[in-house]
C-alpha cells in the first residue's frame, strides 16, 4: 500500500505555512519586546563590562596574587596555588592574558548566575515531587538540545554580545547545580531530618541547619560540574560575540591556524584544570568532618 | 498510681491510600493479615490505649513490626494518627496548630533516636546546643546549659570532636545530652540503646536509671530486648502487630503473662533477678529471726537465707512486717509456668 512506502508528511505548503507562522510570530514578538527585554538585561550588562575591564585592566601581578590567594583559600595546597601562578604566566607569556581575563570574566559571571538560580530551583524541587516531574525533563531537554537550537531565539530577541551569550552559557550550565542541589537535600538521612522535626525546627531552620550542610557535598559537585560546563561553551559563546579565547579558537578553525588553535585550546583547559582543582578541593575540606579520627 | 502524662486513646494507625475507612473494619475485628490481602491497608497500630503515668519510665516493648516506634512517633506527631486521641498533660495533641506543635516540642517532649541522628557537619557541643538553638535561647546561656548535660553524660573534653570521631556509645551520650538539654518533660527513646554493642548498653542503662533517680522524667522507652525492658521498666506494655497485648509492671508481667506470646517471650529471662521478695510472699509471720525488704529481689534474698540458715523469713515494709515467705515459695517463683490451667502447653 502507498501509505506504507513513504510517510504521509504534511503537503509541503502547509508546512511552509506552519513554520513562516512560528518564524513571524516570534519576530513579531521579538521586535515588539526585544528592547523591553534588553532593557531588562542591561544592569546585567553594565555589570559584565565592568567586571570584565576591571579584570583586564588591572596590573597583571595583582590579578597572579589574588589568583594565587584564592586558589590557597579554596585548595591549601601548595602545589596547586604553584600550578596556578605558572598557568597564568605561561598564558601571559604567549599573549592571551587579555582574552583569558575576558574569558574568566563571563566564566565567573556565569558561575554565579547559575548558583543564584540553580540552588533555589533545586531546593524547590526537592520540596516536591510534582515539581520534580516538570523541572527534570526541562533541564533533559535544556542539556541535551544542541547549543545552536537555542542560539537562534536568543540572537533574534537580544541581538549579538555578552548578555545573550552569558544566557546561552547558563542555559547549557545551569542543569547540573539544579539537579545536584535536589538530589544532595533528598538524599539527606531521614533520622537526622526526624530529630531536626522532634526537635520543633521550623521550614527554615531544616534547610538551612540540616538539609543543606549535609546536602554540601552535592551541591559543591553540583558547582564544579556547572563552571567545567560553561568553559566547555566558551566557543560556542564566542560565535555570538563573547569575547575571549573562544574568539581565538574561532578564527583557528576557520583559518587552518594550527598553532593558534592549540595555544588558546590549552588556556582553556588550563583554566578548566585550576577551576577543577580548587573548587574539588574546596568541595572536599568542608567534609572534613565526615572523616573519623581527631586532625580537624 | 501517679498521676497521668501521657494518655492515648483508641489510637488507630492504618497505612494506605484509605486508612479511615479501614478503621471500621479492624473494628469489625479484620485482622492485620486480612486487611493486607482484601484492601492492601497496613495495620499499623490498633485500638491502642496507654496511660502512661508521669515521672515514671514507661517501656514500650515488641519485636520488629509490632508498630512500637510507629506508636512513639504518634506522641509528637512525627506520624499522624488515622484515628484516636493523644493527651499530653490533658492537652489534645493533634488538636495543635503547626505553630503549636512545634512549640510543644521544643519545650515539652524531646527524643533520643535509634542510630542516634546526630548533625555530622556539628561538634558535640553544637549538637547539644540544638535543641535549645530551635528555641532560641542566647548564646551564653546555651553554652552553659550544653556543657553541664556533656558533663552529666560524661564527655567532659569531648566538646570540640565531631560526632564520626566518637564511638557509638559516645554518640549516644550525645543524644542524650541534647534530649536532656532542652529540659523537656517527656523523654522519648526510639530504641535508643538497641545500636550499642551489649557492655556498653548495660552502661547506658545505668546511666539513664542514674539519670531519672535525680530528675524523674516521663520516660517512655522503646525496646525489643525484654532483659532492658524489666530492668529499666517501671511499666511495661507489650505490642504485637499494633495491638496491646498487655500491660503492669516488670513484676506482673513475669508472674502473670497474659498469652503465651507473652509466656514465650520471658520464657529466657532471670526471673530472680525480677521478681520481689513481695511477689511470691503469703500471709502471716514466722519466727526464724530474719527480715527481708519486701522490694528485695530473689536474687539475693534466697542466698541470705541460706546464709541465715533459715527456710522462712518475714517481709518487712516500712519496719513493720507485711507477710512471709519459705524458700520453696521462692523457688517457685523463680519455676517457668507451665501455663494458666496447668497443662502442657507447646510453644512456638
Amino acid at each position: 500500500m502507498a501509505i506504507f512506502d513513504e510517510f504521509p508528511s504534511m503537503g509541503r505548503a502547509d508546512l511552509m505555512d506552519l513554520k513562516k507562522g512560528i518564524d513571524f510570530a516570534f519576530s513579531d514578538f521579538s521586535r515588539e519586546n526585544g528592547e523591553a527585554i534588553e532593557g531588562f538585561f542591561d544592569p546585567l550588562m553594565f555589570f559584565m563590562v565592568w567586571f570584565e575591564k576591571l579584570l583586564m585592566n588591572a596590573p597583571w601581578p595583582l590579578m597572579i596574587l589574588i589568583f594565587a590567594v584564592l586558589a590557597w583559600l579554596g585548595a591549601r595546597s601548595i602545589p596547586i596555588v604553584i600550578g596556578t601562578i605558572i598557568s597564568f604566566l605561561i598564558i601571559g607569556r604567549f599573549g592571551m592574558w587579555e582574552d583569558t581575563m575576558a574569558t574568566v570574566a563571563i566564566i565567573s559571571v556565569a558561575t554565579f548566575l547559575c548558583i543564584g538560580l540553580g540552588i533555589p530551583l533545586g531546593i524547590l524541587m526537592s520540596r516536591s515531587n510534582r515539581v520534580q516531574a516538570v523541572i527534570t525533563p526541562v533541564l533533559d531537554i535544556m542539556q541535551t538540545i544542541p547549543s545552536f537550537v537555542y542560539l537562534i531565539p536568543v540572537v533574534m530577541l537580544l541581538g549579538i554580545g555578552k548578555v545573550p551569550g552569558l544566557i546561552a552559557v547558563c542555559i547549557y550550565a545551569l542543569p547540573p547545580i539544579v539537579r545536584l542541589t535536589n538530589l544532595g537535600i533528598r538524599l539527606v538521612d531521614k533520622e537526622v531530618l526526624e530529630a531536626a522535626e522532634a526537635f520543633g525546627s521550623n521550614y527554615r531552620q531544616k534547610l538551612f541547619d540540616v538539609q543543606m550542610p549535609l546536602a554540601l557535598p552535592n551541591i559543591f559537585a553540583g558547582v564544579n560540574q556547572t563552571i567545567m560546563m560553561a568553559l566547555a561553551m566558551v566557543v560556542i559563546a564566542a560565535m555570538i560575540g563573547v569575547k575571549g579565547l573562544g574568539v581565538n579558537v574561532l578564527k583557528a578553525v576557520s583559518n587552518q591556524y594550527l598553532a593558534l588553535g592549540i595555544m588558546n585550546g590549552l588556556a582553556i583547559v588550563a583554566l578548566a584544570v585550576i577551576f577543577d582543582r580548587v573548587s574539588q578541593a574546596y568541595g572536599k575540606r568542608l567534609q572534613k568532618h565526615r572523616q573519623g579520627g581527631h586532625g580537624v | 498510681m501517679s498521676d497521668v502524662k501521657v494518655s492515648i486513646k483508641n489510637l488507630y494507625k492504618i497505612f494506605g491510600p484509605n486508612g479511615k475507612d479501614m478503621v471500621q473494619k479492624v473494628e469489625d475485628g479484620a485482622s492485620k493479615a486480612s486487611l493486607q490481602a482484601k484492601y492492601q491497608h497496613v495495620l499499623g497500630l490498633s485500638n491502642v490505649n496507654i496511660d502512661i503515668p508521669a515521672r515514671r519510665i514507661q517501656v514500650i516493648m515488641g519485636l520488629s513490626g509490632s508498630g512500637k516506634s510507629t506508636l512513639i512517633r504518634h506522641l509528637n506527631r512525627l506520624i499522624e494518627p488515622t484515628s484516636g486521641q493523644i493527651l499530653v498533660d490533658g492537652e489534645d495533641v493533634l488538636a495543635m496548630s503547626d505553630k503549636e506543635l512545634r512549640e510543644f516540642r521544643r519545650n515539652k517532649m524531646s527524643m533520643v533516636f535509634q542510630k542516634f541522628a546526630l548533625l555530622p557537619h556539628r561538634t558535640v557541643m553544637d549538637n547539644v546546643c540544638y535543641g535549645l538553638k530551635i528555641k532560641g535561647i542566647e548564646k551564653v546561656e546555651m553554652k552553659e546549659r550544653s556543657q553541664k548535660w556533656i558533663d552529666r553524660v560524661g564527655l567532659s573534653g569531648f566538646e570540640h570532636n565531631y560526632p564520626a570521631q566518637l564511638s557509638g556509645g559516645m554518640q549516644q551520650r550525645v543524644g542524650l545530652a541534647r534530649a536532656l538539654a532542652t529540659d523537656a518533660e517527656i523523654l522519648l527513646m526510639d530504641e535508643a540503646f538497641s545500636a550499642l554493642d551489649p557492655l556498653i548498653r548495660k552502661d547506658m542503662q545505668e546511666i539513664l536509671l542514674d539519670l531519672q533517680e535525680e530528675l524523674h522524667k516521663t520516660i517512655i522507652f522503646i525496646t525489643h530486648d525484654l532483659d532492658e525492658a524489666l530492668h529499666i521498666g517501671d511499666n511495661i506494655v507489650i505490642l504485637r502487630d499494633g495491638a496491646v497485648i498487655q500491660q503492669g509492671s516488670p513484676q506482673e508481667i513475669v508472674l502473670d503473662p497474659a498469652d503465651d506470646y507473652v509466656r514465650d517471650f520471658i520464657k529466657d529471662i532471670n526471673r530472680a533477678r525480677v521478681l520481689d521478695v513481695s511477689s511470691v510472699m503469703k500471709p502471716g509471720s514466722t519466727e526464724s529471726g530474719l527480715e527481708l525488704a519486701s522490694n528485695l529481689v530473689l536474687e539475693l534474698a534466697m542466698p541470705a537465707m541460706v546464709k541465715a540458715d533459715v527456710t522462712s523469713a518475714n517481709v518487712m515494709r516500712d519496719s513493720e512486717v507485711i507477710g512471709m515467705v519459705t524458700l520453696a515459695d521462692m523457688i517457685g517463683g523463680i519455676a517457668i509456668p507451665e501455663s494458666h490451667e496447668g497443662e502442657q502447653v507447646t510453644y512456638r
